[in-house]
């Protein structure tokens, strides 16, 4: 499967010739990102996100790329900006335990403007508010793309190289173990998402000594002599900025919502199992239909309050004690009672798949609610007994 | 001609005549790099001696215009407004990484990180190990006053035993709050490191050495070598609550004689503080012993 990449090398760092096969996602993510132009990528092992790294390692140097083995992801993230301010596409990712250590850097690398990429390969989907909210200070947010499936993830993957070179803000693909691990036949081509702002604010060293010389900086500041925002008119302007993309960025999937008593809303790698379900129960008569958010930040909070219209039940299908469903609450804005149908669910090891990730048992707590309603007791989640 | 001091190094001006033309500036003292030369440092400051010997190094070497600077936190953060130089502003600790990022992506630039002991040596202790360990073609320079500057005068990982800080008031107590680390020597016996050296801003003839060794890093780094590290001690009046005059002294006494000036690595060849030490002592008795001799002229 390397061949076709490795064959027709070429020096133009734009041009990745297509590649069609059967691939699992780590793999697809990373050639997608190189087809997208990235060059740079910096990042520590850890389940399920490792794959990822390693398919990075194996085909950057290819293409005349760079991807290093960082000591930690404090390091990772650090080598990730530093390539980044010299105006090449770069990028990073761990999962959810490891882009914890990054936070301090993924606040302050969206008050610096840098477009950064970053890929989280989530155990379940433990990290929505880490993702959505951010677990570092201040006033800021990424982009959160969640792909449904290996084909989503190479296009959001180069979107999310667009949307950072775009807004010059850091945009997170979020995927799980399935995304990560799941093989799909794929073809990956560089897509055109349209012009990006020319990035003059990169720096090379070229105009040290010259009077122009350039300052990449989350505080605020300019070199002496020319307008120095500040901090406090600095960050007004990146909230500003981050408005606008709330605006502009919301990505949604809807199906069957128009008469929908229920209306199910999924995410990710689960909501492939929820789209399944639902369209199985819609074509059983069953009117309930389904919203995936694909940009969970910003959340398409129109498009689940304009499904919660009539509906009787909004149900929150999510891998997790509940976060999501948060979001949803916010969109539905108390016009249907909303409930959570997920939960924690994890294999043996706490890292993959879990036994609530399973169509039938989904079937069933979406009828548990579309029959009973809010108040409706749901089946018990199924138990992982095996340990490690 | 012959003063009672000795040898001039030029003519001496006649002052029983009018002079013959008006006072001009003869030479610019701010560096070609610096955009101006306000400052928001304390007086007695040693980090703008060090900003100095770094700016010229780069304009003597003809590097400047490849040159990108990658800055940590601490009082020296300000130059990042005032250092004409393509500069990446970096977060506490981390400034090695983006050093690794920004060289890795532009390997013909020369890059070079500024930091404090606080940013370094505390935060950032791994970033900058691993930085050498990778043999990264970068140069970190390292100011170390000793003391978290900026925050007003508190303990670092450099403070030396006895040092009073504003959180071991004290002085610093081996039991109570660990030894200071010596950050130069760690580097040194790391592979990846090309040149380590230690120097001082605590008289001229420290400057002077100070900027040799910065200079010999960036030519490193030009050549295409591998990490280079340059510890530079400098004076921190305020954070040691000293009066501005007596930082100097201070310094030279009690941080210069546990972070000891001179080349750590150089040529493959390692030489331990210890070593450092060792060689200043032997010096200093062969200086004494040929005093007592009457065998020691005035240059020496």
């Amino acid at each position: 499967m390397t061949e076709v990449l490795a064959s027709e090398r070429s020096n133009d760092s734009t041009i990745v010739t297509p590649k069609r096969g059967l691939m699992e996602g780590s793999e697809a993510i990373a050639l997608a990102s190189i087809a997208a132009g990235c060059r740079f990528f910096a990042g520590y092992p850890m389940t399920p996100f490792t794959e990822v790294l390693e398919h990075f390692a194996r085909y950057l140097p290819e293409v005349g790329g760079t991807c290093i083995n960082a000591e930690s992801e404090l390091e990772a993230v650090g080598m990730a900006w530093g390539a980044l301010a010299t105006g090449e596409r770069a990028a990073t990712g761990s999962t959810g335990q490891g882009l914890s250590l990054m936070q301090e850097s993924f606040s302050e690398a969206t008050l610096a403007e840098l477009p950064l990429v970053i890929f989280n390969m989530a155990r379940g989907q433990q990290d929505y508010f880490q993702s959505t909210r951010g677990g570092g200070h201040g006033d800021y947010r990424h982009i959160v793309l969640a792909p449904v499936d290996i084909t989503e993830a190479v296009e959001l993957t180069q979107l999310a190289f667009h949307l950072a070179d775009k807004w010059r803000n850091p945009v997170l693909v979020y995927g799980d173990y399935l995304t990560a691990h799941t093989r799909e036949s794929v073809t990956i081509d560089r897509l055109d998402f349209g012009e990006v702002p020319e990035k003059d604010w990169a720096l090379d060293g070229s105009l040290t000594g010259t009077s122009r010389s350039r300052l990449i900086s989350p505080l605020g500041f300019e070199k002496h002599g020319r307008p120095n925002p500040g901090i406090e008119r600095h960050l007004r302007r990146i909230a500003d900025k981050l408005r606008d993309i709330e605006r502009e960025e919301v990505r949604v999937e809807t199906g069957d919502v128009d008469d929908a008593e229920t209306v199910v809303v999924a995410f990710g790698s689960p909501a492939k199992f929820v789209r399944y379900v639902v369209r199985q129960l819609r074509a059983e008569g069953e009117k309930i239909g389904f919203v995936r958010p694909i940009s969970l930040w910003p959340f398409p909070y129109d498009a689940v309050g304009a499904a919660a219209q009539g509906a009787r039940t909004v149900a929150v299908f999510e891998l997790c004690a509940g976060q999501m469903i948060d979001d949803v609450r916010l969109g539905v804005m108390r016009d249907a009672p909303v409930v959570g149908i997920g939960g924690i669910s994890t294999d043996g090891s706490g890292f993959g798949v879990g036994p609530l990730l399973d169509a039938e048992i989904i079937r069933e707590r979406i009828l548990a609610v579309h029959r009973g309603g809010a108040d409706a007791e749901l089946p018990p989640l199924p138990d992982n007994e095996r340990a490690l | 001609m012959t003063t009672p001091l000795g040898p001039t190094l030029g003519p001496v001006l006649d002052t029983t005549v009018a002079p013959t033309q008006g006072a001009r500036k003869v030479g610019d003292l701010k560096p070609d790099l610096l955009l101006t030369q306000e400052h928001h440092m304390c007086p007695g400051c040693g980090e703008p001696l060090v900003l100095r010997s770094f700016l010229e190094s780069l304009s003597e070497l003809g590097i400047a215009q490849r040159s990108i600077a990658v800055v940590g936190i601490g009082c020296y953060t300000s130059f990042s407004m005032t250092m004409d130089v393509d500069l990446i502003q970096a977060l506490h600790g981390r400034a090695p990484s983006v050093a690794t990022g920004a060289k890795r992506m532009r390997p013909d630039s020369i890059v070079f990180t500024l930091q404090g002991d606080g940013d370094m040596v505390n935060e950032g202790l791994q970033e900058v190990l691993h930085t050498a360990a990778r043999g990264e073609s970068v140069t970190c320079i390292l100011l170390n006053n000793g003391v978290f500057g900026e925050t007003g005068g508190h303990m670092t990982a450099t403070t030396v035993l006895g040092q009073r800080t504003k959180n071991s008031l004290d002085g610093r107590d081996a039991e109570y709050h660990g030894y200071p680390i010596l950050i130069g020597d760690l580097i040194a016996r790391l592979e990846g490191a090309e040149y380590v050296a230690r120097g001082s801003v605590h008289n001229a003839g420290a400057v002077a050495r100070t900027k040799r060794m910065i200079k010999r890093a960036f030519e490193i780094q030009r050549d295409g070598g591998g990490f280079t590290f340059v510890e530079v001690l400098t004076m921190c009046p305020t954070g040691w609550f000293l009066p501005t005059g007596d930082g100097p002294d201070y310094m030279h006494e009690t941080l210069g004689e546990v972070h000891v000036m001179g080349e750590l690595k150089e040529n493959g060849r390692i030489r331990t503080t210890e070593e450092l030490h060792e060689e200043n002592v032997r010096r200093q008795q062969e200086i004494e012993a040929r005093l007592a001799a009457g065998g020691l002229d005035e240059h020496e």
